[in-house]
């Protein structure tokens, strides 16, 4: 295992896990203070290499970029390998001559920061690629919960929506079985992936089911504008089937709390009501994005890559 | 995290071996370090007037049970009720990015504000100065005090920056590549608490 | 407390595997007792005179034409040919006018059924909307309004993909997916059977192969979903034994034959009638036989009729323009009889393709004489000899290539949920 870069949860053992949550902890005790800056990255660049837009993450990452002092230079572009005349690896390559710290990487295809990493020295993590993995957010729905909860082990935790187009399912699937806690999917028939259950989850079309008993309900984004018609046949019809809302809460835990990645399409994944108030637990989702960010940056920017390197991070 | 042990700022590349592994020889048992800390509460006393105004602010994590105690001293001594913080320094360290492992992170409890305070930092162990600068570092970031003042349970000399210590436990002599630690039992911290020299080479390497 | 006794009867329950002599009697909608000889006690009888007493049958596949095209059938007079041909439950197709791909019309239609039709009613809604074949219609408000499966009968689903997602969205509500398989791309301008007979009569073929072809893609897609699939009115060898041997690779696929693709081939299209026009078309005699020893083999597990009614004035046309399709309510019965008399199927055998089997495909509580069941019963003289006008029939259409035909055997009386609604020497009883 590659101990520069954060690419995918799939890759780390459970104390890698362990070791990036309590980092995250003590970098929550930071967003407390008056001065949230310390000087541990100063004089480091971290590059923000977005090829897919994203306002939410990539502000996440600027702000942990710059809480640890780091130049922080963002490099947004919606271009692809074709219309840039440049290919994507060529692109990392010109990047990497100017020595960044970090590199963060978001892209709509899958596996391409893992290709960057393979070309770069710089250290590099995993945005979000395709419907791959998005570790970062994986890793603060584990501190969220933690933190709620005390624990992670023995939870039961229901993932709804979209799985197959989802790479936060994916990397929260992993990170939630690698830290004890039973995980499963729900959604249409038509958005549970091939062979899902092999990656050791159980697989429900019945939301009642799902639910059942659940400490953690993530209800995940559906993208209506590419999805309704072709996957499921209605918003209204979704809304009614798969939407969380207190009536379909009832089927979890009393104290079971409610997840979603942002940004939240109300009244379709979640009730109104929901959205903004408890069980829902959204805004510390956001919040723990912050510190879990820095907490990756702090164990990885600026590292050499030691030949060989093993372990945990 | 069970097996914490005071580390040396001296040599922040290679992390002492865990609990009682190396043996050393102590150079100030239990008592002693009670005998030091009671004198160091003295001395506080006696240097500052305002003891309303006083902050032990302590450097994880052997500075933590030492500045507890002091509270307890200066409480004994003086019937001061001194605010005991916890300061982790490792944010602010001048050595952090190098090619190996990051140092884990301890954790920071300020309950109070630092602002015209009379602050002072307790730490374990003294050598280059380095951890008193990051130390002062991070508190400037938390607010403006009146006045800063450093207790350290051994100075063990070897300075690379011009910093004071002001009450001091122990001066111990000591080669730069060895290795001095505050332990408790078991590894830890808890218990009666013992300073130990291991010295350069004994250790199974870092 | 109503109470009906069927009397002296051949009572076959293919439910119970039941083939022998005896009565039933209802109480109040619902079988109570069904034995060797009943005592009557002051109940209404009906005499079955050794004809059988069967569970009512259940059509599959009918067109109702509700709403908007009221002037072809109505819920009405399709629900009394209905009870006519023996039928006490019609399942209809949703090529209305508008659709029914919204609950709004699944509503409609029970509401007027609820109210005007002798014999039940349960909807096909359809599987995309509009029927265009590109989006899914909302299967879950539908079934909650009352429909029972989802088809696009009437046009063909000819997007592999949008297919794929109808049959693995579809097991959300656990309904089947009725298709009519034809490739179109392959049916192009054909109207009658590919084959001799076409090249004879110089009119567009419709190649067997186009049923087949879309059949083959229908089933793996059935396998790879894991949905249950019905493949509705099959004419050909070559879909008969896809279907065979995807049944036995454990594809969850039911199937439907009609009448006239039991009885009738592409031969007697040759007086250019246009009601021997249909879709799928008459086939030839292989595949007639081949639909035949797959409905003995239980390979196709329904006769469905199909029904679809058409004016006098739109079958009046040129062959090539006319609308496929003939009417089939009134005369399934009698002319399915042939194989039993022909030794293809035992009469037991015969009511559970027209009873039992429709009914489990359809999940409804039907075709069983059981005690407790509803009293949906139908009364059969398999010999009495009668003969079909048209124009005498309860349907608004007319559009039968048995107009006028004599036939042995005939549905005596038809009961509905414990009320005798047809009896045939007095017709449909119901205001």
């Amino acid at each position: 295992m590659i101990a520069t870069d954060l690419i995918a949860v799939e890759d780390l053992e459970r104390a890698d896990l362990e070791r990036i949550l309590e980092t995250a902890e003590r970098m929550q005790e930071l967003s407390r203070r008056t001065v949230k800056k310390v000087p541990t990255l100063r004089g480091r660049t971290i590059v923000n290499l977005f090829f897919e837009p994203s306002t939410r993450t990539r502000t996440s990452f600027e702000i942990a970029g710059k809480r640890l002092s780091a130049d922080v230079i963002n490099f947004s572009t919606s271009s692809s390998s074709l219309s840039k005349h440049e290919s994507i690896l060529d692109t990392a390559r010109t990047l990497d001559a100017m020595q960044p710290d970090a590199v963060v990487v978001r892209h709509q295809v899958a596996g391409v920061p893992k290709r960057i990493a393979d070309v770069l020295d710089s250290p590099v993590i995993n945005a979000g690629d395709g419907a791959h993995e998005h570790p970062t957010q994986a890793l603060l729905d584990l501190l969220t919960v933690q933190q709620e909860k005390g624990r992670i082990d023995g939870l039961t935790v229901a993932i709804v929506g979209d799985i197959v187009h989802s790479r936060v399912a994916r990397s929260n699937i992993y990170g939630f079985l690698k830290m004890g806690a039973e995980v499963r999917v729900a959604g249409p028939p038509t958005m549970l992936p091939a062979g899902i259950e092999t990656l050791g989850v159980k697989a429900f079309i019945s939301l009642r089911e799902a639910l059942d008993g659940a400490d953690v309900v993530m209800a995940l984004r559906i993208q209506l504008e590419r999805l309704a018609g072709s996957l499921f046949p209605s918003i209204r019809e979704y809304a009614e089937t798969f939407g969380i809302s207190r009536a379909t809460l009832r089927y979890a835990k009393d104290d079971a709390i409610v997840m979603h990645p942002g940004p939240v399409n109300r009244g379709v994944e979640l009730a109104h009501d929901l959205a903004d108030h408890r069980p829902s637990v959204i805004l510390d989702q956001v919040r723990n994005g912050v510190a879990l960010r820095m907490a990756v940056l702090y164990l990885l920017a600026g590292r050499e890559r030691a030949v060989g390197a093993e372990g945990p991070l | 995290m069970a097996h914490e042990t005071a580390r040396s700022p001296a040599s922040p590349g290679s992390e002492p071996a865990s609990g009682g592994a190396a043996s050393g020889s102590v150079v100030l048992d239990d008592t002693g370090i009670r005998r030091a800390l009671m004198r160091i509460a003295h001395e506080i006393v006696e240097r500052n007037q305002d003891l309303g105004r006083l902050y032990l602010v302590a450097v994880p994590n052997g500075g933590i049970p030492l500045a507890r105690q002091l509270a307890e001293n200066l409480r004994q001594i003086a019937d001061a009720d001194v605010t005991v913080g916890i300061l982790d320094t490792t944010l602010y360290r001048d050595d952090l990015i190098s090619r190996g492992e990051r140092p884990r992170l301890r954790r920071t409890e300020m309950p109070s504000v630092v602002d015209d305070r009379i602050v002072v930092l307790v730490d374990d162990v003294a050598s280059t100065g380095r951890t008193i600068r990051a130390a002062m570092d991070a508190l400037m970031d938390f607010g403006r005090p009146r006045a800063v003042q450093v207790v350290a349970l051994v100075d063990r000399g070897h300075r690379e920056l011009p910093i004071r210590i002001d009450y001091v436990g122990k001066n111990i002599p000591t080669q730069i590549g060895d290795s001095v630690q505050l332990r408790g039992e078991d590894g830890g911290l808890e218990g009666p608490l013992r300073v130990v020299v291991v010295p350069a080479g004994a250790e199974g390497g870092a | 407390m109503s109470r009906l006794l069927v009397r002296g009867g051949r009572i076959l329950d293919p439910a119970r595997n039941r083939d022998e002599a005896g009565d039933v009697l209802i109480e109040d909608g619902v079988i109570v007792a069904v034995d060797a000889a009943i005592d009557t006690r002051g109940a209404e009888v009906l005499d079955a005179e050794g004809g059988w007493i069967a569970p009512g049958f259940v059509d599959l596949h009918a067109h109702l034409r509700v709403p908007g095209q009221e002037y072809k059938e109505d819920i009405a007079s399709g629900g009394r040919a209905a009870v006519a041909g023996g039928f006490t439950a019609v399942a209809c197709m949703a090529n209305t006018q508008p659709v029914n791909d919204d609950p709004s019309v699944t509503d409609y239609i029970l509401d007027r059924a609820r109210q005007d039709s002798p014999a039940r009613v349960y909807p096909v809604a359809a599987a995309t909307r509009g029927l265009a074949g590109e989006v899914m219609t909302e299967m879950v408000a539908l079934v909650k309004a009352g429909a029972v499966a989802f088809s696009d009968d009437g046009r063909t689903i000819m997007d592999s993909g949008v297919m794929r997602r109808v049959l693995e969205y579809s097991r959300l509500v656990e309904r089947p997916v009725i298709t009519h398989a034809e490739d179109r791309t392959l049916v192009g301008e054909g109207v009658v059977n590919e084959g001799p007979v076409s090249t004879r009569l110089g009119l567009p073929g419709n190649p067997a192969a186009a049923e087949a072809v879309h059949v083959a893609r229908d089933l793996m897609l059935a396998e790879l979903t894991g949905a249950h699939l019905h493949v509705a009115h099959v004419s050909t060898a070559g879909a008969v034994e896809l279907i065979r041997r995807a049944r036995e690779r454990g594809v969850h696929v039911t199937a439907e034959v009609t009448p006239h693709h039991l009885t009738l081939t592409d031969e007697a299209t040759a007086g250019y009638d246009t009601h021997t026009k249909m879709a799928p078309p008459l086939r030839s005699a292989g595949d007639v036989r081949a639909c035949r020893e797959g409905l003995a083999d239980g390979t196709l597990d329904a006769i469905a009729t199909d029904h679809a009614p058409h004016a006098v004035h739109e079958k009046e046309v040129e062959f090539t323009l006319a609308p496929p399709g003939i009417i089939g309510l009134e005369t399934a019965l009698a002319v399915v009889l042939e194989l039993v008399r022909e030794g293809v199927l035992s009469p037991l055998e015969l009511v559970r393709r027209l009873s039992t089997e429709p009914a489990r495909i359809l999940k409804l509580a039907a075709g069983s004489l059981a005690v407790g069941a509803p009293a949906d019963v139908v009364v059969v003289d398999p010999e009495r000899r009668w003969t079909y006008d048209a124009a005498k029939g309860y349907s608004k259409s007319r559009n039968s290539p048995w107009d006028g035909r004599a036939f042995d055997g005939r549905v005596v009386a038809t009961v509905v949920g414990g009320s005798l609604v047809y009896h045939a020497d007095r017709g449909v009883l119901v205001p």
